[in-house]
């Protein structure tokens, strides 16, 4: 298995990815730089947390228009499997492989701090190591993390099952408390309607060594590894 | 070059005085100096970069020792971490920038210190903060009785409204720069007296990891060796920010905003990546960033360090504005900006890295031998200096000294009893609210402190930053302290009492403390007494990093901080690294789990009741809830808390115990709670007074004291140990679930649930940045 981990010149999470694919998940990582359009055939491609183009702008915004990613848009329509953390969950946001938009937080504020996600599908290749239910401790560090989309998509990720994980108390209930940035329907995490492609606000690579304090956002990388294996 | 009339006025607007002008023409071989000449002088000569005043007195510090690469004069120290491994970290202060501008001034003071730190060739791994502001908690009209002592001083609304806005201002600038560049902020600390209220501190610390045969000077060496500038295009912003930090506020300065740099992290993120990629190339010769006095400190200070000169043409540094003169490209502080010399003929792997992330690379001149640092404007000269006349040859002053004393009383002031103790859970409420005390989670949720996945204790984890370090056993642990309000009172204390403190929070992570820098924030140097306080607070920091064997590797002075002629409490900033030889035996500052034994640590006991009664006056309980300031900072046996720190070393390496937490503000009854907040696992202790009042049982803070927790069957290894370093090692109580019980000699004085005190401790900032302050009536 080899995954592609994206730098954009203002990525600075692209390293945490690499080390976990590398060094905890045991599989082959390569980079791949912003100005190439070569995907090295990777089997999945990271894009990672940070700042791509500096974010002045709308986040994500100017990532959309980089040569990596119009490799990635073709990547991902013939099924690969894409994950957006943070950062990179707003430029697939921004690039349409995913619905709906990250505003800024409702606290107006940054926040970084370990939150609870309720696994709410457990039958896509990001999450079939998790169970159906299941809350994770993931942390999370981001100004626009306030998922939005208008009320006919939102009705349709419903439908489809594509909300994969909410923002949740660590008994697993989904409740405004819990809910660090205001996003709609508690919503932390989206797929793609054919299931490959995941935006996630919180950073599982974070949550990946005991060292750290947290294992469980392993299971998305273990997940990752498990449905590569299989497809 | 054209003789250019250099009026007396002009010379006085450059903060040089007649002598330092007749100096400059000396070492101009006799002639004046021409405009952009006079400029350059009166940056390189300030305060801030030339350390006239306090380099006399900095030679006493401590520099060495076997982990020391490099000490003070670069632009970090850097220390060997084994494992090939060196750290290099410094702290700098940036706080006149934060007053006039909160949110670029601290955003740019960021930037600064971690262009110090990957100039050496070092990826920035952690940063901290040490913050100072006024009061942001309006008095109520009772508390408001207690006035005229600078502890209790009044704010008008419109003082507490502007520190509230300073606070959250310097904060997002932290914020923003940090966690766009991509390092953790491991917290730091962040403390509130009235005399802040119109200078506040913002000292920025960084540290980072550089393979211990990879590291870069800022030094030019090799004749026709190219100068390359990259980063950046110079603006003209800053110009003349060195000599705004160094000369005192007054109302006009609202008008220096234009002397306030703007901060773009993401550029430095580039600079960042691009610089330790260009330094891989193997064609760096010596490399430094263009911080204060921009690209003239650069380059007059890279010529000197390799006793080389630099000629550099104007005409080719890049430019964002039009028609600036010598004089202004000279002297810009525009962010995001290095100075390298490259070697001859290798240039092109340079410049091709920086075009690859984007950056301006530009060969502006060249290093020759002459030992001078000449500018050339459309080939024509217009500063020839020599660089030692910059640097070594700056003036050096032994200013006046003059004893002070504080306009405090040394004695308990009579109408103060301490005997007859009120509702003592209601101190402690207060305590935990207090704005010194209190969480300071508001302000380091805004803060990244995850990023790069080395963080092992985060903010409000433990009493020290953790980190690991990717493919070693081995950690960092890293801590910043200091008490300003100490150091009024007796800065030669107060100064031993930050290094102490800092290296105990360091070793309460289980780190032995190896090395020190430091933030020395001070008024007036021209004033005597001020300069006696400077020269008081180097000679306790010099005795304390001997005897806790921290060397200073670097640091930085930062004088003037005045408004109106309104000085600040003396306030050193220590920062201190320790290491850990296995990380994962990390020190945690939270109790586990009920029914674990809990042990106060200490060296030393308190003397006798007239001690007690003066020491108790500098205390957070002093100052808070009897509203007074008064007496001495506590003893410090340094020889004791050389002991302590040890043994904690030792105790948490043989895996003794669950938790250790140093004791300091608020006393032992603040540490129990901070003990147990992590968790919210409780504890219920019964201390001893020994004759002592109780308010002092429960609140003093005398020093070389910790908190720790532990399985029963481990006590006796532990006071073992203990022995062995001189110290008690006394067994206090047990930990319970979710409640908070002290008994005095068997006697309940305080109980109240974990939760409750947990409720006032982390809401008291947010609540009072949302709350309309009551106004004193002014």
């Amino acid at each position: 298995m080899k995954f592609g981990v994206i730098i954009f010149p203002g990525s600075n999470c692209d390293h945490d990815a690499y080390w976990t694919i590398q060094q905890v998940a045991r599989q082959s990582a390569t980079f791949l730089w912003h100005e190439s359009q070569d995907l090295e055939n990777c089997d999945a491609i990271i894009v990672p947390g940070g700042f791509a183009y500096g974010d002045y702008l709308r986040t994500g915004a100017i990532a959309k228009f980089s040569p990596v990613m119009e490799s990635v848009k073709k990547f991902a329509e013939g099924g690969g499997l894409v994950l957006g953390i943070c950062n990179g969950f707003q430029i697939l946001c921004e690039s349409a492989l995913l619905p709906g938009a990250l505003m800024r937080n409702v606290g107006l504020k940054y926040v970084c701090k370990p939150v609870h996600v309720r696994v709410e599908n457990d039958d896509t290749p990001f999450t079939q190591a998790c169970r159906q239910g299941e809350v994770l401790s993931i942390p999370i560090g981001h100004m626009e993390g306030n998922y939005f989309c208008d009320d006919s998509t939102l009705a349709q990720l419903r439908r489809e099952q594509r909300i994969v994980f909410r923002y949740a108390t660590p008994a697993g209930e989904i409740t405004p408390e819990a809910n660090p940035n205001g996003s709609l329907d508690n919503i932390a995490g989206i797929s793609s309607a054919g299931r490959n492609v995941l935006g996630m606000m919180p950073h599982p690579e974070r949550a990946s060594e005991a060292e750290l304090g947290c294992v469980e956002g392993f299971k998305i990388f273990q997940s990752l590894v498990g449905s590569m294996a299989t497809r | 070059m054209p003789a250019y009339a250099i009026a007396p006025e002009l010379i006085q607007e450059h903060g040089l005085t007649p002598d330092e002008y007749e100096k400059i023409k000396r070492l101009l071989g006799g002639r004046g100096p021409t405009l952009t000449e006079l400029g350059i002088f009166s940056v390189m000569w300030s305060e801030h970069c030339s350390y006239k005043s306090s380099r006399v007195h900095l030679q006493r510090l401590p520099t060495r020792s076997r982990r020391v690469v490099q000490g003070p004069g670069e632009n970090a120290g850097i220390i060997d971490i084994g494992d090939g491994w060196a750290c290099a970290f410094k702290i700098e202060s940036h706080n006149h920038p934060s007053f006039v501008e909160p949110f670029q001034g601290a955003a740019t003071g960021v930037g600064g210190i971690l262009r110090d730190i990957f100039t050496m060739g070092a990826r920035p791994v952690a940063i901290m903060d040490s913050l100072r502001f006024g009061p942001i908690q309006g008095k109520s009209p009772t508390e408001l009785g207690s006035a005229g002592q600078p502890g209790a001083a009044v704010l008008t609304q419109a003082e507490v409204h502007k520190n509230h806005s300073l606070l959250e201002g310097v904060v997002s600038g932290i914020a923003s720069y940090g966690n766009c560049f991509g390092v953790p902020n491991l917290g730091g600390e962040t403390k509130f007296e009235p005399c802040y209220s119109n200078n506040p501190l913002v000292n920025a610390f960084a540290l980072g990891l550089v393979r211990r045969d990879q590291i870069f000077y800022a030094k030019a060496a090799g004749e026709a060796n190219p100068v390359i500038y990259v980063g950046s295009k110079t603006g003209r912003d800053g110009i003349h920010g060195a000599t705004m930090a160094s000369e005192e506020f007054s109302e006009a300065s609202e008008g220096k905003r234009p002397n306030v740099q703007v901060g773009d992290p993401f550029l430095e993120k580039l600079l960042l990546e691009a610089c330790l990629e260009a330094m891989q190339t193997g064609a760096v010769v010596g490399i430094q960033d263009m911080g204060a006095a921009g690209l003239t400190c650069s380059s007059c200070e890279m010529g000197a360090r390799g006793h080389v000169g630099i000629e550099i043409e104007l005409d080719r540094v890049p430019q964002r504005e039009t028609a600036m003169t010598p004089y202004e490209i000279m002297l810009s502080e525009s962010q995001e900006r290095m100075l390298l010399v490259a070697q001859k003929g290798r240039e092109q792997e340079v410049l091709r890295v920086f075009q690859k992330w984007g950056l301006d690379a530009v060969e502006v001149g060249r290093v020759t031998l002459d030992g001078k640092m000449r500018v050339l404007e459309h080939g024509k000269v217009v500063a020839e200096i020599p660089n030692q006349a910059l640097t070594d040859d700056a003036p050096v002053y032994k200013r006046p000294v003059q004893r002070w004393e504080p306009p405090v009383p040394r004695e308990m002031p009579e109408n103060i009893g301490l005997a007859g103790a009120g509702d003592l859970t209601a101190d402690l409420k207060r305590l935990l609210g207090s704005a010194n005390i209190c969480g300071k989670r508001w302000i380091w949720q805004q803060y990244d402190s995850m990023v790069q996945t080395n963080t092992v204790e985060g903010p409000g984890a433990g009493d020290a930053g953790v980190i690991r370090i990717k493919g070693s056993q081995r950690g960092l642990a890293m801590a910043l302290d200091g008490n300003g309000r100490w150091c009024y009172l007796d800065p030669r204390l107060g100064a031993m009492h930050a290094v102490a403190e800092a290296a105990r929070k360091v070793a309460c992570s289980g780190a032995t403390p190896v090395a020190a820098t430091n933030c020395l924030n001070f008024g007036n140097p021209e004033k005597p007494n001020i300069m006696w306080q400077f020269s008081q607070v180097i000679d306790g920091m010099t005795k304390a990093c001997e005897e806790l064997e921290v060397p200073i590797t670097g640091g930085n002075v930062s004088f003037y901080n005045e408004t109106l002629g309104e000085g600040i409490y003396p306030t050193p900033v220590l920062g201190v690294v320790g290491i850990l030889e296995n990380v994962r035996k990390a020190g945690q500052m939270g109790f586990r789990e009920p029914g674990r034994a809990i042990v106060l640590l200490r060296g030393g006991e308190p003397a006798d009741i007239t001690d007690v009664e003066s020491e108790f006056g500098s205390s957070e309980y002093a100052k808070e809830i009897l509203g007074s300031v008064w007496g001495y900072p506590p003893e410090l046996e340094l020889e004791k808390e050389a002991g302590l720190q040890k043994a904690l070393v030792e105790i948490i390496a043989g895996g003794l115990v669950d938790s250790a937490h140093h004791c300091s503000e608020g006393g032992i009854a603040v540490a129990l709670a901070e003990s147990a907040f992590p968790t919210e696992v409780g504890a219920k202790v019964n201390l001893l007074s020994r004759g002592l009042p109780t308010v002092f049982v429960l609140f003093g803070e005398d020093a070389s004291r910790a908190v720790l927790s532990c399985d029963l069957s481990n006590l006796l290894r532990i006071q073992q140990v203990a022995v062995k370093y001189c110290l008690s090692a006394e067994h206090i109580g047990e930990t319970v679930p979710e409640k908070m019980e002290i008994q005095l000699d068997g006697r309940v004085v305080v109980s109240a649930g974990v939760g409750e005190l947990l409720d006032v401790y982390e809401g008291a900032l947010e609540r009072a940045l949302r709350t309309e302050p009551v106004a004193a009536a002014n």
